[in-house]
């Protein structure tokens, strides 16, 4: 583990789960990288350095190759994400009823941009281009629960017990 | 989001090791299914998975099982896929006796049951009721969102349950690729397509059939891709297909790689689409299991493996060359195209990409001829196509047309017109590279298709429609589009990355009210810029939103730099509400409902609303029933 002051707990990094993801499950083809990263990203909710320096040495990737990769994707996070993420949709037919405005509430509310997390690592804000779900636009997903027609009222019942917590 | 596994184990079963066992297989599951026996179809699909459908299932399920009928043929309670009336869910249909419930709870489920399912009676309030109308529609073939449908891609999506094979074969999957193994040689399927004149489903609109025969004449391994990487905000026909009917997209795959010579495909699909990449592989397993992909698919000799690749959230993946970079596991950035992928794409090979819609409808082509499908559709545009229909529309959902059907039909009488008395203002097309149709002034009998859309300066896209009324800001609309797109351009070629960039300081500021004099005419310079020097498809269709709303609502463009308004209320720096005192009832309803308290006045009295304290969250606007509130 590096000495560096950092804002957060570094995760124990699990080389045994690193190569079930990279070698059983993806077989080591250098191909299949955004999906190992994917998994990885799953495993820890974002991609620590160590693990993928040693995605880099088990595929033979240089690091800058894969950091070209991490930085290109939009799902992917070099740092750290917060214990619940609340994605506000900011499809078209979403942003036609409203989601720029809720997305502007919950940023001012939580003192945070879209992209970034609470100091506390409660809340992690992000947007999400279209969920493909139109008809119950403006819609914002909580940790993968789908919250359907929502309203600023309604995001306030989902995120102050979080922020009570 | 709930987890349960839906499908059933087939390891057990036979493999189909001759093309004639699978006709035979048909047969079989046909006559299992008892003729007379109720199906209680419940759609699952994405919408309704997100307003509870799971629930919804449950519940019927446990509803059957408790009601303990004592009859020869128990209902069958069956996961479907999207039944496309999306504003209407969570809702299931009963078949045969075409009853469409809609607007549905958990405890909802025994009253069904009880009621209907038992005493044959139907339960008003969960009929479907038009806007205006008094009485409800009895019977689901009469409702006009779905009598005013041609349905060939969608015919099985929300009638077969989607993690089940049988079901898909009962109703005639893989019959395609059966007929093209057994009686026809790959150039004979070619030249089918070619006399369908189906064109490609994901925007650029080229002819499948020219395309499958300049990839089979090259040397070497061949490739099948599927571009399941609908990226349009708004559009959700890729989804809902793969998500319903995942067999038609895996079939159409299978006969593209037989008439083209390969036995590798992949299927590219969004990682925001978690349930299209599990109806699909769990499609894959079972198509495997049964000897319809893999290894000696049917006893022929023919061979095709087939998996999925998920994307990792970017929007230029859903463009071809990106997206076979994004395959190798690298950035998706697009590269000039002096060589086609069909001569040099995946691992520099050979490779065939078309969209899901496209693959799905070629099973169909076969089974019914070419000629039958271009028998549809218009002279130039072919077919079927499936829409999009979102925004400002009473009927949200997925539709399927004919090809060059008019924009009245698609918005009035399948979409339901607009909401809350609401005047139409423009359609957009095409996804953030599409443009804004300008409606009640010129192009509401306009025919959709390929050469049409694009005459007046918007592109067919993939599909998606987003309807806008009276309140929707034409500049807005395009600071939002370019602003997707800046966030999305991959940033390889400058066109591109500087246009953008420069168009949204501009729209932005106009949206401000810091617009200047000589703003339009600097963003149509840029965006014609932008537009020809751009290296890849979504760059040169970038500044589409641009040019189209400057096109046809440059009046809104000026009233926002001289004037400083903005008519449809939604630049918040450019207008102000305000009570139209001889309109007010006083009802109260503005004062209750304004979170800001910027409302006051006695009952029965005009109301006032104090500009210093209002934040024109246009609560009170969308909530009077008077039209007393005006924006100025």
């Amino acid at each position: 583990m590096s000495e560096s002051v950092t804002c957060c707990e570094q995760p124990e990094i699990d080389f045994v789960v690193l190569d079930r993801i990279i070698q059983e499950e993806y077989g080591g083809r250098r191909e299949a990288m955004i999906m190992m990263m994917q998994a990885i990203q799953r495993q820890y909710r974002y991609l620590p350095e160590e693990a993928l320096i040693y995605l880099s040495l088990s595929i033979g990737v240089p690091l800058t190759k894969i950091y070209e990769v991490a930085t290109f994707y939009a799902s992917f996070s070099l740092i750290p994400k917060g214990k619940h993420i609340l994605h506000v949709c900011t499809g078209t037919a979403c942003h036609l009823r409203g989601s720029g405005g809720m997305v502007q509430h919950v940023a001012q509310k939580l003192g945070i941009e879209p992209g970034q997390t609470t100091p506390d690592m409660k809340i992690t804000l992000e947007t999400v281009n279209c969920l493909g779900a139109c008809a119950m636009a403006p819609i914002v997903v909580l940790d993968e629960t789908y919250h359907p027609q929502s309203t600023v009222g309604l995001i306030n019942e989902l995120i102050d017990p979080i922020l009570a917590e | 989001m709930t987890s349960i596994s839906p499908a059933p184990d087939l390891s057990w079963t036979r493999k189909l090791s001759r093309p004639e066992d699978l006709a035979a297989y048909r047969n079989q599951l046909i006559a299992e299914q008892h003729p007379d026996a109720t199906r209680i179809l419940v759609c699952c699909g994405t919408g309704c998975k997100a307003l509870g459908a799971l629930h919804l299932l449950a519940a019927m399920k446990q509803a059957v099982a408790d009601a303990n009928l004592d009859v020869k043929v128990a209902p069958l309670v069956k996961r479907t896929g999207c039944h496309s009336f999306c504003s209407r869910g969570p809702m299931l249909a009963i078949q045969p006796q075409d009853i469409f419930y809609q607007k549905l709870k958990p405890s909802d489920a025994a009253e069904i049951v009880q009621e209907t399912i038992i005493g044959g009676k139907l339960i008003p309030r969960f009929l479907y009721k038009p806007p205006g109308a008094k009485q409800p529609i009895e019977k689901r073939s009469e409702i006009p969102f779905f009598a005013a449908q041609t349905r060939v891609v969608l015919e099985r999506v929300g009638q077969i349950d989607p993690f089940d094979i049988r079901d898909a074969i009962a109703w005639g999957a893989y019959s395609g690729l059966a007929k093209v193994l057994t009686e026809m040689q790959p150039k004979e399927v070619i030249e089918e397509m070619k006399i369908s004149k189906l064109r490609g489903r994901g925007g650029a609109g080229f002819p499948a059939g020219l395309k499958w025969e300049s990839c089979a004449r090259q040397p070497g391994r061949h490739y099948v891709i599927c571009n399941g990487d609908e990226g349009d905000p708004g559009a959700f026909m890729d989804a809902s297909l793969m998500e319903g009917d995942p067999h038609a997209v895996l079939e159409g795959m299978a006969i593209a790689a037989y008439a083209i010579g390969s036995d590798r495909g992949f299927l590219y699909v969004r990682m925001e689409y978690p349930l299209a990449v599990q109806t699909l592989s769990n499609a894959i397993r079972q198509a495997e299991d049964l000897g319809l992909l893999g290894q000696n698919i049917l006893g022929t000799g023919f061979n095709f493996k087939v998996s999925v690749s998920t994307g990792a959230g970017a929007f230029v993946c859903g463009e071809s060359s990106a997206l076979m970079s994004s395959l190798e596991g690298k950035v998706g950035r697009p590269r000039p195209k002096y060589i086609r992928s069909t001569e040099k794409g995946f691992r520099d090979s050979p490779s065939n990409l078309n969209n899901v819609e496209t693959y799905a409808n070629v099973p169909k082509i076969i089974l019914n001829g070419g000629a039958w499908y271009a028998s549809m559709g218009t002279e130039r545009s072919s077919g079927t196509k499936v829409f999009s229909l979102t925004g400002n529309v009473n009927n949200v959902g997925l539709i399927e047309v004919p090809m060059g059907t008019s924009l009245r039909h698609i918005v009035y009488d399948i979409g339901g017109g607009i909401p809350n008395r609401k005047e139409l203002k423009a359609v957009q097309t095409g996804g953030p590279s599409g443009g804004c149709i300008p409606i009640p002034k010129k192009f509401l009998d306009i025919n959709v298709g390929f050469g049409k859309l694009a005459e007046i300066g918007s592109i067919m896209g993939s599909g998606g429609m987003i309807v806008m009324d009276e309140n929707t800001c034409m500049v807005e609309v395009s600071r939002y589009f370019i602003h997707f797109l800046v966030e999305e351009s991959c940033g390889q070629c400058t066109p591109c990355r500087e246009g953008l960039t420069q168009m949204e300081d501009i729209l932005t500021r106009i949206t401000r009210g810091e617009g200047r004099d000589g703003d339009i005419e600097l963003l149509e310079e840029i965006g014609n810029f932008t537009n020809s020097f751009s290296l890849c498809g979504l760059g040169t269709s970038a500044a589409n939103p641009v040019l189209s709303t400057i096109r046809y609502f440059r009046e809104e463009y000026e009233e926002h730099i001289r004037d400083r308004k903005c008519k449809a209320g939604v630049c918040k720096a450019l207008y102000h509400l305000e009570i139209l005192p001889d309109v007010c009832t006083g009802c109260g309803v503005c004062k209750k409902r304004c979170p800001a308290k910027a409302v006051t006045g006695e009952k029965k009295e005009p109301h006032l609303i104090h500009q210093e304290l209002c934040i024109k969250c246009m609560e009170c606007y969308r909530n009077c029933k008077f039209d007393a509130i005006a924006i100025r």
